[in-house]
């Protein structure tokens, strides 16, 4: 049954040490600012955060990495000008890094949620990314062998959620929210509203309510402008 | 053995993507990665009806927003703000990288470190020790699009040619890229080695001495 949150606390309140988050967004958009925000203020700590990039600035992502609260992250593209928080952990030692192809990323995510237990893509073929990794010839192509990535909780961002937890987005802010939101075991969403059953086409339902544990309503989101954050 | 030099002087970052997009076929599904190969889109026309992929997860991105067109919830993988084009759509990440993956996308533009006359592609991590290695989706597109042209300047800033017989760089991918686009030609990679099918304000002959692998004028 859906859970739906008075608070970003409480919404984040079950995050617990050494749990493995996944945090939405490419960019801002998407990015749940307000949740991230809250698992700062909880205090978990030995996290390992899966996301497409290694925060940028100050805040969020950043700051949950600067506190050292964040024991490893799995992402595709971390450096970048604004990383500094993460490339000080890094080069510290303090942090560990999977860097993975963002296909990748994103298809392990997927494969998560979908049950399947590994699979084989020839993206990252002949490349350090693949070493030691099995490879098999397939389709006349190398293809190597990837696994899944589970995680205990997601943080993503949506639109608009109905009251049975079906989802819909906005533009590009969609990117890893339906698919974070299936592999992870309790999904955790913020909305800018939410409606009643029946108020969304079930025909435009991006993501079915079966994906989604908890939502919580965030009366005005943070704006941010895209432009005043780093470009990868 | 020679090939057409089809300009005077050594063609500016806009020049070459005059270029590339006019070999861009009419109808494709194009991916154009961050930074020179962006300037692409800015030689397309609608007449071409080229429908632009960003892997954040949208089809039919349109050009950079201005002004009040700007929204944070639509950016492109540069995470620059764009707007719509009449026709396009979204998905999430796990979908924008299978039709990539998939080969669905006719072709895309990358930058490149270096390129090598097998057509390995080296564009992600310098190897250099300290470095810290970020990838992005260079490595699914190089591998998944149909056709893989590579955008750059022949040469380093110290003068030391980026197409060469073997990258000592890692790798992207193996064997992924078709066509080099670089200011000063462009270069096919074919079965039997790499053609030259137009220069820029240098012959063939000069070229040659600036790349130390065998080249051969296209048929």
């Amino acid at each position: 049954m859906l859970n739906i949150a008075d608070s970003v606390a409480a919404a984040v309140e079950p995050i617990h040490d050494g749990a493995c988050v996944m945090i939405g967004g490419f960019g801002v958009a998407g990015q749940p600012v307000e949740l991230i925000d809250a698992l700062i203020e909880n205090g978990a700590k030995d996290l390992t955060v899966v996301n497409n990039n290694a925060g940028n600035g100050d805040v969020g992502l950043a700051k949950l990495i600067q506190l050292g609260r964040v024991k490893k992250i799995i992402c595709s593209f971390p450096r970048q000008a604004d990383s500094w928080h993460f490339d000080e952990k890094y080069h510290a030692g303090e942090i560990e890094l999977e860097v993975v192809p963002q296909g990748n990323l994103a298809e392990r995510i997927r494969a998560a949620g979908a049950g399947i237990g590994a699979f084989y893509t020839p993206t990252g073929y002949g490349t350090p990314l693949a070493e030691g990794k099995e490879v098999r010839e397939l389709d006349g192509k190398h293809q190597v062998l990837e696994y899944p990535i589970h995680a205990d909780f997601s943080l993503t961002k949506a639109h608009t959620a109905d009251t049975a937890g079906n989802l819909v987005y906005r533009k590009t802010a969609r990117n890893f929210g339906p698919i974070m939101a299936a592999a992870a075991k309790h999904s955790i969403v913020q909305v800018s509203e939410i409606v009643e059953r029946g108020q969304i086409d079930p025909e435009v339902v991006v993501t079915p309510g079966i994906y989604v544990d908890t939502v919580v309503k965030l009366e005005a989101p943070k704006q941010v402008d895209p432009r005043e954050e780093g470009a990868a | 053995m020679s090939a057409p030099q089809n300009s005077d002087h050594a063609l500016s970052p806009e020049e070459l993507a005059e270029v590339v997009a006019r070999d861009i076929p009419a109808g494709a599904y194009v991916n154009l990665g961050i930074g020179q190969p962006t300037l692409v889109s800015n030689y397309l026309s609608p007449e071409d009806d080229v429908t632009l992929h960003t892997e954040n997860g949208m089809l039919g991105m349109g050009a950079e927003a201005k002004g009040d067109e700007v929204d944070a919830d639509l950016i492109n993988a540069g995470k620059i703000p764009v707007v719509e084009t009449e026709g396009c759509s979204y998905f999430h990440h796990a979908d924008s990288f299978a039709m990539m993956r998939g080969g669905h996308l006719d072709c895309c533009v990358l930058g490149a470190f270096q390129v090598d006359q097998n057509g390995n592609l080296a564009n992600w991590h310098t190897g250099k020790p300290g470095a810290i290695p970020a990838v992005g989706g260079a490595m699914d597109l190089a591998t998944g699009a149909k056709q893989t042209f590579v955008m750059m300047t022949l040469q380093t800033k110290k003068g030391q040619s980026k197409l060469v017989a073997e990258c000592d760089m890692p790798l992207t991918g193996v064997g992924c890229v078709s066509r080099i686009y670089t200011d000063k030609a462009v270069f096919l990679i074919e079965e039997d080695g790499v053609r030259v099918r137009e220069t820029f304000g240098i012959g063939f002959d000069e070229l040659t001495e600036l790349v130390d692998i065998e080249l051969k004028p296209a048929n």
